[in-house]
């Protein structure tokens, strides 16, 4: 008998996430759940003070202070951030300061060179690696799993939990194939690639599985590409998003200042480890869909959730006509964004263009602005905010000259973190300002009360500023 | 944690889909670093004029819901951030429960709640109950034709009862973990430090250092 259940098991091919998950199972209760070991504990200053509030309160411990990592980034303010002028939001900084020097935790606080936006950080720091747990208080961290690691957002009595205990009480999620054939066509990107299959398969579609994306336009994307991907997947329902790993990680972890990352014998021990996380060739997935990125379009938010989207070269919907969703969400979508069913996209107008956020502030995303403003003046009355994801980000571009470009053209040019992707710091659209944003969230009020938000790549976002409204970036006229 | 084993109460209806928890608590209130004084900001931008009275066409502020221990609302609820503030506003509003339809989409069924929604209010004993849409449909109905609609939800049972003067009930799915959580209302951390030989020997041969094991 075990023979034979060797066998099978031996050859029943495996999915990366399955080699992740039953890689960390400490033990298995009888209705079902796991308890899940985490490798890494990322935390922020707006979903942790409760919880070690909590440890306090019950007298507990952290298990694994050297497993856990902190920064500031939700409150941050992007000019004089030493000078925080909220005072609630001030407290909730320091509380992070206090809890982490209580605790034995390290923080990358205001004044660090390594502070950022938390899943940022993680991977230039070289902490997120291949077929690790990774969890944080925030619904972003699947952006993690670009990398190959089992990554997903949790609440405060999860991080209360992680924190004491170092494991959480999982239900195993099913798994959910993306194939991405072909190759996007640039200026196309990541960002169209991933907004496209949330209009696709809906904001609820991947609702209790672990995506895992993969095909020739996945593995063409640089790392950067990669985490814009999995960082929306939690857009699209699911906690987590995986891509495997291949030589664009490897190359990834092994260059570069990244502290974290194994070196020399240990990277090449990690590395024979990292080569057996792909799944295997007939693995089964729960659910699978095939999307042609070749014949993808650069992509527009219309609506108040991610899944509201359409191609440039559309047009507002009329309320009947959107599969998904009832006449009555649209309406109420529409109103709020005030816009009107069959007007070009390339018509709409925007006041703010917002270049930042855990999905596009990375150094890929600031060049692929900075390329489209080379040379070029923002239209009258738009104001650009370019908000790189670190301060390492920051530095990098300003080493390459990209800080120039953005004020040459009329941007302005601030520190690291969260910023106006949700407008807890002072970055927020007042009501009725309809913004270009090239973060995750198109919420009504998500960047300040009343504020309108499309979503988009970074380079629709920069060409949109220099024009002053929505342009098919494929055709644009340059000159 | 507080038991949850059957509650009766008035229900409210929300009729809207995808209700992000950015709606539900709104950012502003999320700066502060305590666990209570979330229920007067549920809702808020909803809830609230621009000159900070009271919405009156928002349900919350309507006469007939107030009240109310029961949210009914539309599929998709709780998707958006993982901030656990949205359940904390929830509890603390008074709600007890929150009822809501999966859906059918080419065939494969979509849940009722957003995934990190539906484990915070776990965690805090919120019951989200997950029926079919016609079944949610008729909830809606009925608020429409009764002036106040009262609901039993009874978790052991896994049944839900309106009381009208012709009693109807529906039969509920839920996970048996959530089930049992709920029901026994545990503390989770408790629970799992009692498995801390079984962690302990989990991480002498796990190197989570370089996650090579050894």
């Amino acid at each position: 008998m075990r023979l034979n259940y060797r066998y099978t098991m031996k050859f029943m091919g495996k999915t990366l996430f399955e080699k992740i998950w039953n890689r960390h199972v400490i033990t298995s209760f009888p209705d079902g759940v796991a308890l899940l070991y985490i490798d890494r504990h990322l935390i922020h200053e707006v979903t942790s003070p409760q919880a070690f509030e909590g440890l306090r309160l019950t007298k507990r411990r952290v298990r694994r202070p050297e497993l856990t990592l902190a920064t500031m980034d939700h409150n941050v303010p992007t000019i004089d951030r030493l000078n925080i002028q909220d005072p609630i939001s001030k407290a909730q900084i320091e509380a992070l300061t206090q809890n982490c020097a209580e605790f034995g935790i390290m923080l990358y606080d205001l004044k660090s060179e390594y502070q950022g936006i938390v899943h940022i950080i993680g991977p230039e720091l070289g902490l997120t690696l291949p077929g690790t747990t990774i969890v944080c208080g925030d619904s972003h961290t699947s952006t993690h799993g670009a990398f190959g690691a089992l990554a997903f957002g949790i609440g405060t009595s999860e991080v209360e939990h992680v924190l004491a205990t170092q494991c959480l009480v999982q239900r195993k999620p099913k798994t959910f194939k993306i194939e991405f054939k072909g190759k996007p066509k640039p200026p196309v990107s990541a960002k169209d690639l991933i907004l496209k299959l949330i209009g696709t398969i809906g904001t609820a579609g991947g609702t209790g599985y672990v995506l895992e994306y993969g095909g020739e336009a996945i593995r063409s994307l640089s790392m950067e590409g990669r985490m814009t991907i999995c960082n929306m997947s939690i857009e699209a329902g699911a906690r987590a998003g995986l891509i495997a790993p291949d030589q664009t990680t490897y190359d990834y972890l092994a260059k570069g200042n990244r502290p974290f990352a194994p070196k020399s014998e240990e990277f090449d021990k990690a590395l024979a480890f990292w080569k057996t996380l792909p799944s295997d060739p007939d693995a089964q997935y729960d659910r699978e869909i095939t999307i042609d990125a070749s014949q993808i379009a650069p992509q527009v938010t219309w609506g108040t959730n991610p899944g509201m989207v359409t191609d440039v070269t559309g047009r507002v919907p009329e309320p009947n006509q959107v599969s998904g969703y009832s006449p009555k969400d649209v309406e109420q979508a529409l109103n709020y964004m005030g816009l009107k069913p069959g007007t070009p996209m390339t018509e709409i107008k925007v006041d703010i263009v917002f270049i930042g956020s855990c999905t596009n502030s990375r150094i890929e995303d600031l060049r692929l602005a900075a390329q489209i403003f080379k040379g070029r003046k923002v239209a009258k009355a738009v104001q650009v905010l370019v908000v790189p994801g670190s301060q390492q980000v920051k530095k990098q571009a300003e080493a390459e000259g990209l800080d120039e470009i953005f004020k040459a053209a009329g941007c302005e040019w601030r520190d690291s973190g969260c910023s106006m992707c949700l407008g807890m710091n002072p970055d927020q659209l007042k009501l009725g300002e309809r913004a270009a944003s090239t973060s995750n969230r198109n919420f009504e009020g998500r960047q300040g009360k009343g504020g309108r938000t499309h979503l988009v790549s970074p380079e629709m976002a920069a060409a949109a500023a220099i024009e002053g409204h929505f342009v098919d970036i494929r055709n644009w006229n340059r000159g | 944690m507080e038991p949850f084993k059957s509650h009766r109460g008035l229900v409210v209806t929300l009729d809207t889909a995808n209700v992000d928890t950015d709606q539900i608590i709104p950012k502003q209130f999320l700066k502060s670093i305590h666990r209570t004084g979330f229920g007067e900001q549920l809702f808020y931008d909803w809830r609230f004029l621009a000159d900070g009275t009271p919405n009156p066409n928002f349900p919350l502020n309507q006469d007939r819901f107030h009240g109310a221990s029961i949210l009914v609302t539309r599929n998709n609820f709780g998707c958006g951030s993982s901030r656990e503030h949205a359940v904390w506003a929830i509890q603390q509003y008074g709600f007890k429960a929150v009822i809501a339809p999966s859906k059918e989409i080419n065939g494969t069924k979509i849940p009722a709640f957003a995934d990190i929604f539906r484990s915070n209010s776990t965690k805090n004993g919120l019951l989200t109950v997950e029926l079919k849409e016609a079944e949610v449909e008729e909830i809606f109905q009925m608020v429409g034709r009764y002036k106040a609609l009262e609901i039993t939800i009874n978790l052991e049972e896994q049944r839900v009862t309106l009381h009208l003067p012709e009693e109807i009930s529906f039969h509920f799915e839920i996970d048996q973990a959530i089930k049992d959580h709920l029901i026994r209302g545990l503390d989770e951390i408790s629970q799992t430090l009692k498995h801390q030989e079984a962690i302990q020997a989990f991480e002498s041969h796990h190197n989570p250092q370089w996650f090579v094991s050894s």
